[in-house]
Order: structure tokens, then C-alpha cells, then sequence
């Protein structure tokens, strides 16, 4: 009965869009501004974006260490 | 003399009524089949009209969420982003080269300890590496090509992989060079497709899979149980990544129906879905604090979705740019993205000006895969050439 799975399908689809359209959204501006905010709070902790020297980091030191 | 002659007319009056009443509701009720095609026709008629009655509900739908959307769109990310001080000149260059595969690297993924790592090709070979020293320290042969996906163990001890096979398989890894790995290897996850991507969860006891057969599933190590289905990809679904392991039992996936869709691990709902890409997607990855996801797709552009606004809320794009990016990661902060392209290149975009910082050349073919390090020091590509790079 091809039509009752489509039935059953159409169903489903109805039933998720109306639970994603009832979860709780805030503004663009707020969620920018929190993203901005872990930036900002992390930035002196992200080695690649400070550039971290090469004596602390492992893949710059042109010398090989071998670890005992 | 005269009733008489009344009564006979009232009789034969209320014989020819009641016969031509007979008649008349003969004509009305039937043979019963003039009622019961109406009827018939009614429930045959039902089907459809429910049909287009859900089809009329899931458009209006459709419009409400993205009205609902709209309303909270009051700015863009890189205008919030504007008294923000822009970055300076990034000088990233190659500072090791994995050689070692016999054909393109497909997937690559960091162990814990920030200096090994994991790769797979499309011979077949899984290597896991020294970074630091580029030595190779174990090396298996899967039993099929286009071994697509890898991950490590967090406890650094296993690596799971797989691919054309449909499987994904658990090697544990010893400290024993010479043994022999594939023996001890564990097969874990069935699906009816190839298997695009894996990863551990938080312990080396369950993996979360994705599949060319449109699903993804969560998977209990030991037993080889399926712990969760999750349907709702209307194609293959080609990457997944779990979120931070602070904000909760999500993950996200993307797939060749151009869709992102946010699962709830424990009871398998799709609680948020993005359309906004326009080909396939090929990579998806949480930002840090788990609140956004950025994504990597055919249609040569990297987007930035936003988890609580519910919406894309910046594009990483150039009209330069005309190659599909296969895979993204995050600085440690956040505030850059790294994009691998299928133009050999690796382009570094600000994240929340939206703009391109740098453009890394090296790779000779194709960039597949791209993680950056657990500590943020470093990140590495693996490409179509045959090699991976470690870049700082």
C-alpha cells in the first residue's frame, strides 16, 4: 500500500518540522557577540593564531629530539 | 350509498399513494449500489487528500521556520565583528612531511598525545605516525581500497577505520612492532553503504558512523551492537563531528542532500537541520565552545552556523575560490578556519570578520583531510599526492 507509507512518511516530515520550528532561537546579534567573546577570551591561548616561537613549539624546532 | 362510494375512492387513492410511494423510495435507496460507490469513491478520495493536506502543513511549516529565522536576523557576524582588531600577516609553512602512502590520503585524525597521528589511503594502508620524528610506528592492510575514514582511540591505544568494506573495524595497537595487527582487528559497525566517516565518543567504547547509505549510527565497541540509529539524510551522508564533550550528547553531520543536521545522541531525533549549502557537504566541525559548526562543501564555500540563532550566519567564499573545500577545522580559539580544497590549496579564513588571511600552497593534488592538533600548535593536511603535512 504505497499510499499509506507515503501517508506515514508526509507524517514524519510534518512531525519534525514542527519540533524545529518550536525550539527557542535568540538573536543573531547575541549569538555574535558570545562567539566574538570566546574569540577574544581564548586568543592568547590559540598557538596558531599567536604564533607561538619555535623554542615551545615541537614542529618548528628545525632539530629532531629523540624522546627516551 | 354515497360513503360507500367515498370509502372505495379512498381505498384505491391510498393504494395508488402507497404504490407510487413504493416506487419512489425504491428509486431513492436502491439496489444499495448507488449509495456504496458514493461511499467507495469518499474513502478512495481520503489517501490523497490527506497526502496533500501534510504536503499543505509541511510548506506552511517550511515558511514559518524560516520566517521564525528571519525575525531573529538582525545582524550580520562580521559587522558584531567590526571593532574587532584585524589580524596580521600568518607565516605557516610546512614543517614535516609524512611520506609513506602508496596512493591519495583520504583521512587523517591526531591521537591525544598531540604527536601521533592516524591516516588511511585509497590502497588500503592505515599508517599511524610520529609527527615529530615523521617515523612510521605501525602500519595495517585493510582487506578493501578507499579506506575513507580513520579515527584514534582517545586512550591513544586503538585506531578505528573503514571504508568500500562498509564496515568499520577496531585495530588494537601494540606496543610490539612486529605483531601482526590485523589479527586482533575487531569489526564493529555494519552499514549497507560505504562508511564516509568515524570517531570515538568520549571513551574508547563506543564510535559514531557515518555512511554512503544515508545514516548515521552510534555503535557499542565490545559487542558490536548498534546503540542508536539516526535517519533523516535524504543521501549519503558524508562527515559527522561530535560536539565539545562540555556542552552535551550532540553531534552534527552533513551529507550529499546539501543538509547539516544536529542529532541528539541518546534518543536519535535530528534536533536542528541546515539547508543553505548548494552541493554536498563534505566536512563539518564544531567550533570550540560548541555553540556553532562551520562547514565545508562542493559549492566552494565554507559557512558558519550559529546553534542558538538557528541559522548560517557567515560565508567564507571568494569569487576566486571555484574549487569544493573537502575539509575544515577550527583554531584553537576559533578565530580561524582552516579550509582544505580540492585546488590544492589550503585558504585560512578570519572567522568572525569573514575575510581570508592567508593561502597555503604545497599539496600537488587535492586536499582531503585537514585536523588541527589537540594543543592547537599545529595542524595537518593529508592530500590526493600521496603525503600529509604538518603546518605551524
Amino acid at each position: 500500500m504505497s499510499g499509506s507509507s507515503n501517508i506515514v512518511a508526509m507524517k514524519k516530515i510534518v512531525q519534525q518540522l514542527r519540533f524545529e520550528a518550536n525550539i527557542n532561537r535568540v538573536k543573531v546579534s547575541q549569538a555574535a557577540a558570545e562567539l566574538q567573546q570566546f574569540c577574544m577570551q581564548n586568543a592568547l591561548q590559540d598557538p596558531l593564531l599567536t604564533g607561538v616561537s619555535s623554542s615551545t613549539n615541537p614542529f618548528r624546532t628545525q632539530k629532531l629530539c629523540s624522546f627516551v | 350509498m354515497k360513503r360507500k362510494c367515498s370509502c372505495k375512492r379512498h381505498i384505491f387513492c391510498l393504494g395508488l399513494f402507497c404504490f407510487i410511494y413504493i416506487l419512489f423510495f425504491k428509486m431513492l435507496c436502491g439496489p444499495g449500489e448507488r449509495y456504496l460507490p458514493r461511499k467507495m469513491a469518499a474513502q478512495e478520495v481520503q489517501p490523497s487528500e490527506t497526502i496533500a493536506k501534510l504536503k499543505l502543513e509541511s510548506e506552511t511549516l517550511k515558511t514559518k521556520l524560516e520566517e521564525e529565522r528571519a525575525k531573529l536576523h538582525d545582524v550580520e557576524l562580521h559587522q558584531v565583528a567590526e571593532k574587532v582588531e584585524p589580524l596580521g600577516q600568518f607565516v605557516m609553512k610546512t614543517r614535516r612531511t609524512l611520506k609513506g602512502h602508496g596512493n591519495k590520503v583520504l583521512c587523517m585524525d591526531w591521537c591525544k598525545d598531540k604527536r601521533r597521528i592516524v591516516s588511511s589511503s585509497q590502497d588500503g594502508k592505515v599508517i599511524v605516525w610520529d609527527a615529530f620524528t615523521t617515523n612510521k610506528e605501525h602500519a595495517v592492510t585493510m582487506p578493501c581500497t578507499w579506506v575513507m575514514a580513520c579515527a584514534y582511540a582517545p586512550s591513544g591505544c586503538a585506531v578505528a577505520c573503514g571504508g568500500l568494506d562498509n564496515k568499520c573495524s577496531v585495530y588494537p595497537l601494540s606496543l610490539d612492532k612486529n605483531e601482526n595487527l590485523a589479527a586482533k582487528k575487531k569489526s564493529v559497525a555494519m552499514h549497507t553503504n560505504y562508511l564516509s566517516a568515524c570517531s570515538f565518543t568520549n571513551s574508547d567504547m563506543q564510535i559514531l558512523t557515518s555512511s554512503g547509505d544515508g545514516t548515521c549510527a552510534l555503535w557499542d565497541v565490545e559487542s558490536g551492537q548498534l546503540l542508536q540509529s539516526f535517519h533523516g539524510h535524504a543521501a549519503d551522508v558524508l562527515c559527522l563531528d561530535l560536539a565539545p564533550s562540555e556542552t552535551g550528547n550532540t553531534f552534527v553531520s552533513g551529507g550529499c542532500d546539501k543538509k547539516a543536521n544536529v542529532w541528539d545522541m541518546r534518543t536519535g531525533q535530528c534536533i536542528q537541520s541546515f539547508e543553505t549549502h548548494e552541493s554536498d557537504i563534505n566536512s563539518v566541525r564544531y567550533y570550540p565552545s560548541g555553540d556553532a559548526f562551520a562547514s565545508g562543501s562542493d559549492d566552494a564555500t565554507c559557512r558558519l552556523y550559529d546553534l542558538r540563532a538557528d541559522r548560517e550566519v557567515a560565508i567564507y567564499s571568494k569569487e576566486s575560490i571555484i574549487f569544493g573545500a573537502s575539509s575544515v577545522d577550527f583554531s584553537l580559539s576559533g578565530r580561524l578556519l582552516f579550509g582544505g580544497y580540492n585546488d590544492y590549496t589550503i585558504n585560512v579564513w578570519d572567522v568572525l570578520k569573514g575575510t581570508r588571511v592567508a593561502i597555503l600552497f604545497g599539496h600537488e593534488n587535492r586536499v582531503s583531510t585537514l585536523r588541527v592538533s589537540p594543543d592547537g600548535t599545529a595542524f595537518c593536511s593529508g592530500s590526493w599526492d600521496h603525503t600529509l603535512r604538518v603546518w605551524a
